[in-house]
């Protein structure tokens, strides 16, 4: 069967360059980059170059990457490790309702052990308002964490405003750039992030490696203690095969940024377009806000979410849904209640994430296949009535 | 999700779909939690259950149950429709991962709620 793949919010293929460039960092340039021999210089030199692209891809210092195990680690690492350097100035963090769950209950544990977490609300679609973050700061605000890019509706953050805003108050901001780094431009001088997440499995590197951000001068918890690696961030050996495929991964995504994204585009409008002319009761979600390039979130009426997408793995398609029914917990997208969606309305939800490796063809035949699905479900609805 | 082919086959091709008309007993039921819905219509003759028809929006495995008890009962006196439980259903398809056991529940309910009416 024809597979296509458009779930690149979850994970994407890693380009054949990136395996070529990290096959022979486990067999000859096997060296620990901590050890002073030839072996362990050509790795921490092969590593500096890597760390050098994943600098340049966000518009950072090379000295300002640290190298972690992905994006998870590297929200734990800018939330805990700011938290716990700072509790003797507060114990106040401001956050958004729509965060990753890496942030999101990372944030729900720092309130248990007696953090106070603000929780901003967005708009319909999906916005933080700064002026709600300027409102929120306390004199014992000490973070400030909002996701530059939303994983299951795209929307991107006013972070540049939100910068300005922690900038005058003197309190840390971490953004969680791992759905935005690759697929839009990204300055941290710009955006004034002191943190700023990132993960290589989203931009056709290896899982298990990704980096955060740390601004020059920031005072950081280290949460893996050890032998001091990173600059005395994150101990333990680094992985290096997986850092040397993110920095090739991350100078592919920085050359590939205008061209390469403006097709992703042109493939996201098109089936967008597609899917609006041949099913009725669609809607998508953040259609007129700023969004990633490469995502669509629609809510499909009368249609469940878990079952199109099973019925679309069935034909050969990958995609994802923000259901109850997908979830395992039976509660819907955490995103699409925030952004006033109903429960029904976010069962019927379908997200398309693609990349610069999908075609017209994938999109063409969703939208020849997508129709005749939806039609199916509905027709063993008892709600759906034909028009 | 890892379904066994009997739900996917129950999925993909639903058995007894509709709605009947006349019917002796309807019963609409859904859960409140996931908002899976299910309806259920029966023909009864006497003591039996001589036909059945649901509709069903929700999960592959939501409308898979559904279908799978409806067709299940056909045939069957009030007395061994009743005893149907979630795990004859789940059974019958190949079982249910955990998460969706609740699914088969909906099935059972909707049953019992139809033959309510009844002695």
């Amino acid at each position: 069967m024809q597979r296509i793949y458009l779930d690149s919010n979850a994970t994407t293929p890693v380009h054949p360059e990136v395996v070529t460039a990290m096959l022979p960092v486990f067999t000859e340039d096997y060296g620990n980059p901590s050890s002073i021999h030839w072996f362990g210089q050509h790795a921490k030199a092969l590593m500096d170059d890597a760390r050098t692209q994943v600098a340049r891809l966000i518009n950072g210092e090379t000295s300002e990457i640290v190298f972690v195990s992905g994006g998870t680690e590297a929200d734990n690492l800018a939330i805990r490790g700011i938290a716990e350097s700072q509790k003797s100035k507060g114990r106040h963090i401001i956050t958004s309702t729509i965060e990753h769950h890496a942030v999101l209950h990372t944030c729900r544990d720092l309130e248990k052990q007696g953090y106070e977490i603000t929780w901003l609300g967005v708009s319909a679609d999906g916005l933080v308002d700064p002026e709600d973050v300027r409102r929120a700061i306390r004199p014992d605000t000490i973070l400030i964490s909002i996701m530059h890019a939303n994983n299951e509706i795209g929307t991107i953050q006013p972070i540049e405003e939100i910068g300005k805003i922690a900038e005058v108050a003197d309190v840390y901001f971490h953004s969680d750039g791992v759905q935005s780094t690759g697929k839009i431009s990204v300055d941290v001088k710009k955006l004034k992030v002191d943190l700023f997440s990132m993960s290589a499995h989203k931009i056709h590197g290896p899982k298990g490696v990704g980096a955060l951000f740390v601004k020059k001068g920031s005072v950081l918890k280290p949460q893996l203690t050890g032998g001091g690696h990173e600059r005395n961030r994150r101990s333990g050996t680094e992985n290096v095969a997986g850092i040397v495929g993110f920095g090739v991964a991350a100078k592919m995504a920085r050359e590939g940024m205008g061209s390469e994204m403006d097709r992703v585009k042109e493939l996201r409008d098109r089936l967008e377009s597609g899917l609006k002319k041949n099913i009725d009761l669609i809607r998508i979600n953040a259609e007129n806000a700023p969004r990633l390039p490469n995502t669509s979130n629609i809510m499909v009426d009368y249609a469940e979410g878990e079952g199109l997408v099973i019925s679309l793995d069935l034909k050969g398609i990958a995609v994802s849904t923000g259901s109850a029914c997908s979830s395992g917990s039976l509660e819907p997208s955490h995103v699409l209640t925030a952004i006033g969606k109903t429960p029904d309305e976010a069962h019927g939800s379908l997200r398309f994430s693609l990349n610069s490796m999908n075609s017209v063809q994938d999109v063409d035949y969703v939208v020849e296949v997508l129709p005749r699905i939806v039609d199916r479900l509905r027709e063993l609805s008892p709600y759906y009535k034909r028009a | 999700m890892a379904y066994a082919a009997k739900l996917i086959d129950y999925f993909e091709n639903p058995r007894c779909v509709g709605e009947i008309e006349n019917a002796d007993a309807v019963a609409q039921v859904s859960n409140p939690v996931c908002g899976d819905v299910m309806k259920l219509w029966l023909k009864v003759d006497a003591d039996t259950i001589i036909d059945a028809k649901f509709k069903a929006q929700g999960c592959s495995a939501a409308i898979a149950t559904s279908s799978y008890a409806t067709e299940m009962i056909i045939g069957m006196n009030l007395k061994q429709a009743r005893t149907i439980t979630k795990e004859h259903i789940a059974d019958g398809l190949g079982g249910l991962p955990g998460s969706k056991m609740h699914c088969s529940v909906l099935a059972c309910d909707a049953i019992r709620e139809a033959l309510k009416g009844f002695a």
